[in-house]
């Protein structure tokens, strides 16, 4: 299927399912939906750099706030419309994201993950000792009166954003997927030196993924603030982003678009019932548990399972 | 995609025939480079020459330098001091400080040690990605016949994947896809490790036919003298990070004193 075709049909379905939702009475639901969809767009994102080039990245709290708090301050700043935000928060990370690169790509494996893991806490002390930001105490983000476009709720108004996001995300990262950079990212995550031999540009390649990747973590935060109304660092850096931003296409399956998307979708809708039924501490636990299941059961994922299923009915017995 | 390859063919290099009449050559220079990890100096002030369409050996055995040496040429490993230059039809490129990307593109292509394949994908998928570089992207369709001539093997397996192969057919499809880089000067680490005898020698000769047939410039490390030697024009005898012996010939290689010591205990 062509990338014209596929986003086509992606940015159909996203349409039909936003509007087959506003048919749903109960406003909760939006919540959690949104929720789903903050997810999806993270283990999209985390997949371009941890899936498809094999580097692991324990950041990806830092470059979803760095997304929220671009969009904090610039709509304390300057009242921006919620579309510049995103565009604006997305730019941010992304450059965030060719930085940590170039400071950390050098480093493989390990030393890189725990190089993005500093990132993270670099940035929460920061953002912690930013007065105009709220600093510690928080930043408070009054949602306008009018919802825009005639939605009877605010919050219905952005989950629809957040679908046009994630499809936005996922045409992304499938063209990636069928490019020569994807091409050039599955020989570094298979062999960075046999790469090098063969004359793929890694280090442009791997700036060019961090960039997405970061740029796409930010842009699942910049309508977050509009959200949640209230922000604060810890929250903001919570460990369960980036904790499910690997564990989501860990489970969904590494290798495709629709891994990550999987993966968010189930991960995601569990722990909102979860949370809803027993109690939100459980989430993590969840997901340790299922991260332990799969990695050793299933390590090539839900995706890896599927693929295999096909290729052994394909095969003639 | 296929039309795409057909029209831009007809004024790309192949392996075989980058214009034989407008070349001027290739051949590789490295002065007085030392290099190492952190603290430990790996190689110290190594001088060496590779002039055009020669063979020569680097000889060592494991961990005097050798493969630290090629990384230093492909740009992998930067020198603390020393000057690495190759000169490709006349022009003289200065490769320290360049990404090594730009050295392959320069048309000097490494063929790793241990062969570093991309076992999961097919020998035909691995030949093409040995053409990511736009120069050799251009004339890739008939880069890969060539490559599959030069090793009819590899086009019979063509669609097997590339872990599931012998030893020797894996060293092969590591040369095919150097080939598909198009170099002028090829650089050949250790390419008998991990082989049969058998496929030693095999793979010993396909590298003489490769050069002649493709008129490159050679510099293999080897720890194999005795197979070495049998297609190199002279050769280097590298220990503990120095060049302790260069032989001319083959005959002063083989009747030097050091490497009896070395290599054959005497």
């Amino acid at each position: 299927m062509s990338n014209t075709r596929f986003a086509i049909i992606a940015l159909l379905v996203g349409a039909v399912l936003a509007v087959a939702c506003q048919f749903i009475q109960n406003d909760y639901f939006f919540n959690a939906a949104y929720t789903v969809l903050l997810y999806a767009i993270l283990s999209t994102a985390w997949n371009i750099l941890g899936g498809y080039t094999g580097y692991v990245n324990f950041g990806t709290a830092a470059f979803f706030a760095i997304g929220v708090y671009s969009s904090i301050v610039l709509y304390k700043a300057f009242h921006l419309p919620l579309g510049l935000l995103i565009m604006a928060g997305t730019v941010i990370a992304g450059v965030a994201g060719i930085g940590l690169g170039y400071l950390t790509l050098r480093l493989r494996g390990h030393f890189f993950a725990i190089a993005t893991l500093a990132l993270a806490v670099m940035l929460f002390t920061f953002v912690t000792n930013w007065d105009y930001a709220g600093g510690a105490r928080g930043a408070y983000v009054l949602v306008p009166r009018e919802v825009p476009f005639g939605f009877p709720r605010y919050i219905r108004y952005l989950f629809t954003v957040m679908v046009g996001l994630t499809v936005l995300a996922i045409i992304v990262a499938r063209m990636i997927e069928r490019s020569r950079l994807g091409q050039g990212l599955a020989a570094i995550r298979d062999d960075e030196l046999a790469a090098e031999c063969a004359g793929v540009p890694t280090l442009r390649l791997k700036l060019i993924a961090t960039a997405l990747s970061g740029g796409m973590m930010g842009l699942a935060g910049t309508t977050f603030p509009f959200f949640i109304s209230f922000v604060e660092p810890v929250g903001a850096f919570d460990l369960r982003y980036a904790v499910n931003a690997i564990a989501m296409p860990v489970i969904g399956g590494m290798t495709t678009w629709l891994g990550p998307l999987l993966g968010a979708v189930l991960l995601g809708t569990v722990q909102q019932l979860v949370q809803v039924t027993i109690s939100s501490a459980w989430n993590l636990l969840i997901v340790g548990v299922l991260l332990v299941g799969f990695v050793t059961l299933a390590p090539e994922g839900i995706m890896g399972w599927v693929l295999a299923w096909r290729a052994r009915r394909s095969k003639p017995t | 995609m296929a039309n795409e390859q057909h029209t831009a063919q007809a004024d790309m290099p192949t392996p075989g025939e980058r214009s034989p009449d407008a070349r001027g050559g290739a051949s590789l220079r490295v002065e007085g480079v030392s290099a190492g990890y952190g603290a430990v100096q790996v190689l110290q002030h190594v001088s060496l020459e590779v002039t055009d369409g020669r063979t020569v050996a680097l000889l060592g055995t494991n961990g005097n330098g050798k493969s630290t040496l090629m990384k230093c040429i492909m740009g992998m490993v930067t020198p603390s001091s020393g000057r690495i230059s190759a000169t490709i039809d006349g022009v003289e490129h200065d490769l320290v400080g360049l990404p090594t990307e730009r050295i392959v593109d320069l048309g000097i292509a490494l063929v790793p040690e241990g062969r570093r394949l991309f076992p999961r994908l097919t020998v035909e998928e691995n030949l093409l990605l040995g053409a990511y570089r736009p120069a050799a992207r251009s004339a890739i369709a008939r880069n890969l016949d060539f490559c599959f001539e030069a090793f009819p093997r590899l086009h019979e397996r063509r669609t097997q994947l590339a872990g599931s192969m012998s030893g020797g057919e894996q060293q092969m499809v590591a040369l095919a896809r150097a080939l598909m880089t198009v170099p002028r000067i090829l650089l050949i680490d250790e390419p008998s490790v991990g082989l049969a005898p058998i496929f030693v020698s095999r793979t010993i000769d396909k590298i003489a036919e490769l050069k002649e047939r493709y008129r490159l410039t050679v510099l293999m490390a080897e720890q194999n003298f005795n197979q070495a030697i049998r297609i190199a024009d002279s050769g280097h005898v590298i220990v503990h990070g120095h060049l302790e012996f260069h032989g001319r010939t083959r005959a002063e290689l083989s009747d030097n004193d050091m490497v009896r010591k070395l290599y054959l205990g005497a």
